[in-house]
């Protein structure tokens, strides 16, 4: 059965100037882990807010657990779960008074559902009387998701829930969703890092309003049908001119300390090697790699590009 | 119900957590109560007076001597000339120029006809009105001493005048502390009933937990009283302050009714509070609200009869304060509190300000809907 349904979906602002999420549609299984990536302005934030009946779409429709987004948006408020990008509980309650609050909301206890947050509460209970505008981001984030999960959602969106959060957290704050998980939980999760992708179900690529492509990390990974190289010399500026002049290159662009680059047949790295040397680039490394999804998600982006 | 005792709940820890609204509420208004009244005074003392005397007689003397005792008069510069006098006020050492004429005493005792020069300097205008005023009624009063004098013999054929005695009703010293601390008072009651619940919710909005409670099954009307209540309380607590305090610093003692005060106060919360929720669904940050707000109440102030009386404002004028809440509020004050009025006596305002808390309060709710 299918937890998220969104067919179609269109949101436009500025009076249609703006064209924030453009013709939309996946579908969540029930109990499964999935993400929105793409950078920031993608239309991810739109998605949620419609999603969480805080936004009305233009056109098209949606449905969670079942629910119109827009004729059942109480009946949806009841069961799902919402944390936005930005902090925002009350910065002047404390970790408990802000649990309290928004389990009694949910005409419900902490007591209640404890057994669901217990995994995370016990990490900043020695801080429930520290007011949460005085919390860590680390902290904040995990009372915003127990916050969340206090009323025992049948869905939860996490918008952008480790932006800004240090790698171990990062870390950590998918471990817990991982459980989370396995306890039945639909989780629709948003990130701008590629790296993450990794740790979903499946995904879905979005950029400028569009899906670019639905499917399982492993999957989109397999997508990328050509040989990708790693390339490193001493000097990375001189390297990607020469890589674009070079005449057999289909795509090439910087990524991290390494050019990465595909070309439009198996190459000899022998003779790369020598035509990088000719130009005067010295240290010459040259691998083959497997892709990650940050690739697949350049190659989309550069078809997606030459299709317009 | 136990949704609205728990966000009512969680309002009043949150105000009571937060100094800086605690101090607004409980200190500033004492303190308002306190200085202002003390400090903004309508009597106009202390004048600058440059005298300009041609003459130099007993008589002469005697006016300036007179002036200078009535108590409003300062005595600046005592100047040879008109020019000299005139560079005083250009230096801005002298409001006001009192010339007298050469032969002023003989004229006046030979002619029974004398003229005095008295020029005003209008920058302050107030001051420059009173001033005037008070002068002449010191030359007006030195005159009829002067022809006391001189017909002294001829008392039986004394010409006929009227003399005219007046009264003060329900402020008998006219005491201006007693219909201006009332006003002050309900200024303060606006002020913090609108000014802290539209501070309130854009705050919500500004830091995002309006969206986090927008997700969950919180009924609208009940976040909305779970705002406008704890406001409504807090500012029948600074009423009842600022009541205990015209008590006991200015011994005002409300003439009237005081639950027909409390009655009103109640009443017309609920359009301040209103006006405030208002404000809120339009401005997206709190400077914005700050903003709104301080134009609309810059306009409630001066419109609102506490400084200038409305009955003295041009027509037009006169018909915008029919739109200021806050007028009826201090008609309300001085009616109760000065002159003793009763629920039919101030029937008129009562509908004004339900018609204001139906309409604006309709209006907010209107509004925050269409925002969602």
């Amino acid at each position: 059965m299918q937890a998220i349904i969104v067919k179609n979906l269109t949101k436009t602002y500025d009076k249609g100037k703006i064209q924030a999420v453009d013709d939309v549609s996946f579908e969540v299984e029930k109990g499964e882990l999935f993400g929105l990536i793409g950078p920031d302005g993608a239309g991810k934030t739109s998605i949620f807010r419609m999603l969480t009946t805080l936004l009305l779409p233009d056109k098209g429709e949606a449905s969670v657990d079942g629910f119109d987004i827009v004729k059942d948006f109480k009946k949806i408020r009841n069961t799902v779960g919402y944390m936005p990008g930005k902090f925002s509980l009350y910065q002047d309650l404390t970790i408990e008074e802000n649990l309290n609050f928004f389990a009694t909301v949910f005409n419900t206890t902490v007591g209640e559902n404890y057994s669901l947050i217990k995994d995370i509460y016990i990490q900043i209970e020695k801080f429930k009387k520290r007011r949460a505008g005085k919390l860590s981001g680390g902290m904040k984030q995990k009372l915003a998701l127990c916050c969340a999960l206090i009323h025992k959602p049948t869905t939860l969106f996490l918008d952008e829930p480790t932006t800004g959060v240090d790698p171990v957290s990062r870390k950590e704050f998918w471990d817990m969703l991982k459980r989370l998980k396995e306890q039945g939980i639909t989780i629709l999760v948003s990130t701008p890092y590629m790296d993450e992708a990794n740790r979903c179900d499946r995904i879905a690529l979005i950029q400028s309003g569009k899906i670019l492509s639905i499917d399982t990390p492993a999957a989109i990974i397999n997508s990328f049908s050509e040989k990708l190289y790693a390339i490193k010399a001493n000097k990375m500026y001189q390297l990607l001119k020469a890589l674009e002049l070079f005449p057999k290159r289909r795509n090439s662009y910087a990524f991290g300390e390494f050019a990465h680059a595909t070309f439009d047949q198996t190459i000899d790295k022998a003779e790369l090697k020598r035509y990088l040397e000719m130009i005067g680039l010295s240290q010459i490394e040259i691998e083959v790699i497997e892709p990650t999804i940050e690739d697949v998600f350049i190659k989309l982006l550069n078809k997606h590009n030459h299709a317009e | 119900m136990r949704t609205l005792i728990f966000l009512l709940r969680k309002e009043f820890k949150q105000i009571f957590r937060d100094k800086a609204i605690l101090a607004i509420i409980f200190v500033m208004p004492s303190v308002q109560l306190i200085v202002m009244p003390l400090a903004a005074n309508y009597e106009v003392k202390k004048i600058n007076l440059a005298v300009v005397d041609n003459d130099k007689s007993t008589y002469t003397q005697k006016l300036i001597s007179q002036i200078t005792s009535s108590g409003y008069f300062r005595l600046q510069s005592y100047n040879a000339s008109y020019d000299q006098a005139y560079e005083a006020i250009k230096s801005d050492n002298a409001d006001l120029i009192l010339e007298i004429p050469q032969r002023f005493e003989r004229n006046l005792v030979r002619e029974n006809k004398e003229k005095i020069f008295i020029a005003v300097n209008a920058i302050n205008g107030t001051k420059a009105n009173l001033g005037g005023a008070y002068l002449s009624t010191i030359i007006s009063n030195f005159n009829n001493d002067i022809r006391m004098k001189l017909t002294v013999g001829s008392r039986f054929s004394q010409a006929p005048t009227i003399e005219i005695v007046s009264s003060n009703w329900f402020n008998v010293h006219m005491n201006y502390r007693l219909f201006f601390v009332p006003g002050i008072l309900a200024l303060l009651v606006t002020l913090v009933g609108s000014f802290l619940t539209a501070l309130n919710i854009v705050r919500e909005k500004e830091v995002g937990t309006i969206e986090q409670i927008n997700v969950t099954p919180i009924k609208k009307h009940y976040f909305i009283l779970g705002k406008l209540i704890p406001f409504w309380v807090l500012a029948n607590v600074i009423f009842t302050i600022g009541l205990l305090l015209g008590r006991l610093v200015y011994g005002i003692i409300p003439a009237g009714n005081i639950g027909l005060l409390y009655l009103f106060v109640g009443v017309y919360l609920l359009a301040a509070l209103g006006f405030g929720l208002l404000i809120s669904t339009f401005a997206e940050t709190q400077q914005q609200a700050m903003l709104i707000m301080f134009f609309f109440m810059m306009v409630f102030i001066l419109m609102g009869g506490l400084f200038t009386p409305i009955e003295s404002m041009p027509q037009w004028a006169q018909i915008i304060t029919k739109f200021n809440p806050v007028r009826y509020f201090i008609e309300v004050m001085r009616m109760v509190i000065l002159k003793g009025s009763t629920l039919r006596d101030v029937a008129s305002q009562f509908v004004a300000v339900i018609v204001f808390a139906v309409i604006l309060n309709s209006w907010a709710i209107l509004n925050y809907k269409k925002t969602n």
